[in-house]
């Protein structure tokens, strides 16, 4: 008896990946091509130069999206001109930029505008199975919706502006799984910063990291974009969680269908975006949730983390000691009682309607601490609207926390809002590089709720002991 | 659109013995308002290189020791180019006057961004790497050849090979540019873009 010849086991990632083949050959890279290419003031403005001297135009401006995130004030915006003349000329130079090639721009009147990777699910168009690119490397962010989403740098930008493609060469695989129940007061945030610390910030380069188990498929999708962004911070090229009941319900109400057998042909192509289950990956990483602690970053890169009861290290090697030096902190000593100056709730990781009822649930009632100063920045117009419209607003302003405009603001610190040199800050952000928030200033990476408390205490506690609020 | 040529060379090594060197330490965030490619060599490395007053140079670091002046080998070590998808990182270096960095491993994005402002990357084993480290300590005066053809640094008379993407090497050897590349190939696209209008 004749078997049928089983094909090939695939991850989720070469699935998509083998959809979007435009040309493959032996000695030469893939041309893959790409569905949605987003792109922002910053990293935009030499690549259309490029064009411009080629003499070519944007291929598919229909398939690429623009806004202003990175160095847009957020406050006091409106008036022209800017403070700062150079961040005024890169978004008039965005603008020109999508007017003259057709280019949809959510610009600062549009109650679109936002953070790139927070504004493409609001849209509805982050979906399973796409290709998605930006000039940006938290653009894994998308991967929480099964598509394949990686940043690129700017000549990589211009590329895809002329061809629509990129050449690439395939990852390797690796699946991490969260298996168990997440314990109360810990969050998608410490998932990431907990795989970060065991798989290294160098540990993910060459691979797309698939995220899956019963932990994963607890999540909202908020909380999933926040572990798909913070891939990169393992080096990972991109991160990815297949599609669900809980994508599907989130998508459908952002997708417009002209009717029902679309709506049904498109929501069952999604549930297809999924690895087949004899599929091998090249590494498995395997972390059970119920011993993820709150986690807090002590030192200078989202690796150097530590569980909130735990010790920053003692001793060690020279870039521990580089680290503490910086940071100012002492071998051997608990993070838990750290103080801070300055607490940030915001950015690509953890500016979402979720993460700001978290943080307003803490703040409730409440002020913050003495000498504290504390930015709330919300990751779009629309998070914005939202939280306004439950009020959570005017929580954080009772607290004494600043309530800007949406954009990057103090996680990238390009747009005035920053750390002063020596001060701390509680951070949801994604990165706690030296200089990162401001030059000389010094990041601890934490969830939403956790920073929240932070702001409070005026120093860094343990949210698991403040459970009544969460 | 064609590009310079890369030419193998000699040179010494500027060491830069530290780990994860991310894009924010090779140039940091405030700089990256321009709207061209120039000017970004000034502010490489600033923090590392500079006083808290921005101009004064770090005596300690390497860059700033007269022995390596003018050195267009970086010679970093692991992880080098981590975080940010800034391409100002390549166009930064480039500007400063490196042409090539031997390191034990990169950054995925900033390997591509290299690759297409045509600024080498030269992987070697961390021992090779942690060896010429201590070798540039003793004698910062020693230089390496840098042969693209061949994969090699030659070191003390020594041959080191480095691994290198035959399509890159030739992008890089004959000057040629990935996106004049990828045009060439439009009815692939074409012809992708018609068998997939549905779905797009």
């Amino acid at each position: 008896m004749k078997t049928k010849p089983k094909t090939k086991a695939k991850t989720l990632y070469e699935k998509i990946w083998d959809a979007h083949v435009v040309r493959d050959s032996k000695d030469e890279p893939t041309i893959l091509y790409i569905d949605l290419h987003m792109i922002h003031e910053v990293t935009s403005p030499q690549a259309f130069t490029g064009l411009e001297t080629r003499g070519i135009t944007v291929r598919r401006p229909d398939q690429t999206i623009a806004t202003m995130d990175h160095s847009v004030p957020s406050t006091g915006r409106k008036s022209f001109p800017w403070l700062d003349a150079l961040a005024q000329k890169q978004v008039e130079m965005l603008a020109t930029n999508c007017k003259k090639y057709g280019i949809t721009l959510h610009d600062l009147d549009s109650a679109h505008q936002g953070i790139v990777h927070v504004i493409g699910p609001e849209l509805g168009i982050t979906r399973p199975g796409r290709t998605i690119v930006c000039g940006d490397s938290h653009t894994s962010t998308h991967g929480a919706f099964g598509a394949l989403a990686f940043g690129i740098g700017t000549s990589e930008v211009e590329h895809v502006l002329a061809t629509q493609c990129l050449l690439q060469q395939k990852t390797k695989n690796m699946a991490i799984t969260i298996n168990g129940t997440l314990k109360p007061g810990v969050f998608s945030k410490d998932i990431i910063l907990r795989i970060i610390n065991e798989i290294g910030i160098g540990g993910g380069t060459g691979y797309t990291l698939e995220y899956r188990g019963s932990a994963i498929r607890a999540l909202s999708m908020e909380a999933r974009m926040t572990i798909c962004n913070m891939s990169i911070e393992a080096g990972a090229r991109a991160g990815i969680i297949a599609p669900d009941e809980t994508t599907i319900e989130y998508l459908s109400k952002r997708v417009k269908f002209e009717n029902n057998t679309e709506r049904e042909q498109t929501i069952k192509g999604w549930r297809e975006w999924a690895s087949d289950e004899d599929a091998t990956f090249d590494r498995e990483v395997v972390i059970d949730a119920d011993s993820i602690e709150p986690m807090v970053t002590w030192g200078t890169n989202p690796g150097m983390s530590v569980g909130i009861t735990g010790v920053v290290p003692n001793g060690g090697n020279e870039e521990i000691a580089g680290a503490l030096e910086y940071m100012g902190l002492t071998g051997g000593q608990k993070m838990q009682g750290q103080p801070v100056d300055y607490v940030f709730i915001g950015s690509c990781t953890n500016s979402r309607i979720e993460d700001l009822r978290i943080a307003a649930r803490i703040m409730k009632n409440k002020k913050i601490a003495k000498g504290i100063t504390a930015f709330v920045v919300p990751g779009s117009q629309e998070v914005k609207k939202v939280a306004e419209a439950e009020k959570l607003h005017e929580v954080f302003l009772a607290a004494g926390c600043e309530w800007r405009e949406p954009g990057c603001s103090m996680c990238i610190a390009m747009n005035g809002d920053m750390v002063p040199a020596g001060k701390y800050c509680a951070s949801t952000s994604n990165r706690n590089f030296i200089g990162r928030q401001g030059k000389g200033a010094r990041t601890f990476l934490m969830s939403p709720a956790m920073a929240a408390l932070a702001a409070i205490e005026g120093r860094i506690e343990d949210i698991r002991a403040h459970l009544e609020n969460v | 659109m064609a590009k310079e040529k890369f030419q193998n060379f000699t040179s010494r090594l500027a060491p830069l013995r530290m780990d994860n060197v991310d894009t924010d330490q090779i140039i940091p965030a405030r700089y990256l308002k321009a709207t061209d490619k120039k000017g970004f060599g000034e502010h490489l490395f600033q923090d590392l290189r500079f006083e808290e007053d921005g101009t004064t140079p770090k005596p300690d670091f390497p860059l700033n020791k007269p022995e390596f002046k003018g050195a267009q080998i970086l010679l970093a070590r692991e992880n080098f180019g981590c975080g940010s998808s800034r391409e100002h990182a390549p166009w930064a270096l480039l500007g400063y006057g490196f042409k090539a960095i031997i390191a034990a491993s990169f950054a995925d994005i900033f390997r591509n961004n290299s690759s297409k402002n045509g600024l080498l990357l030269i992987e070697l084993p961390y021992q090779d790497v942690d060896m010429m480290h201590g070798d540039v300590l003793e004698d910062p005066s020693k230089e390496a050849s840098v042969n693209l053809e061949a994969q090699t640094v030659t070191w003390k008379g020594q041959q080191y090979t480095f691994p290198n993407n035959p399509f890159m090497k030739k992008m890089l050897l004959e000057g040629l540019d990935d996106i004049g590349y990828t045009l060439s190939f439009g009815n692939d696209i074409d012809e992708y873009e018609k068998k997939m209008s549905d779905r797009i």
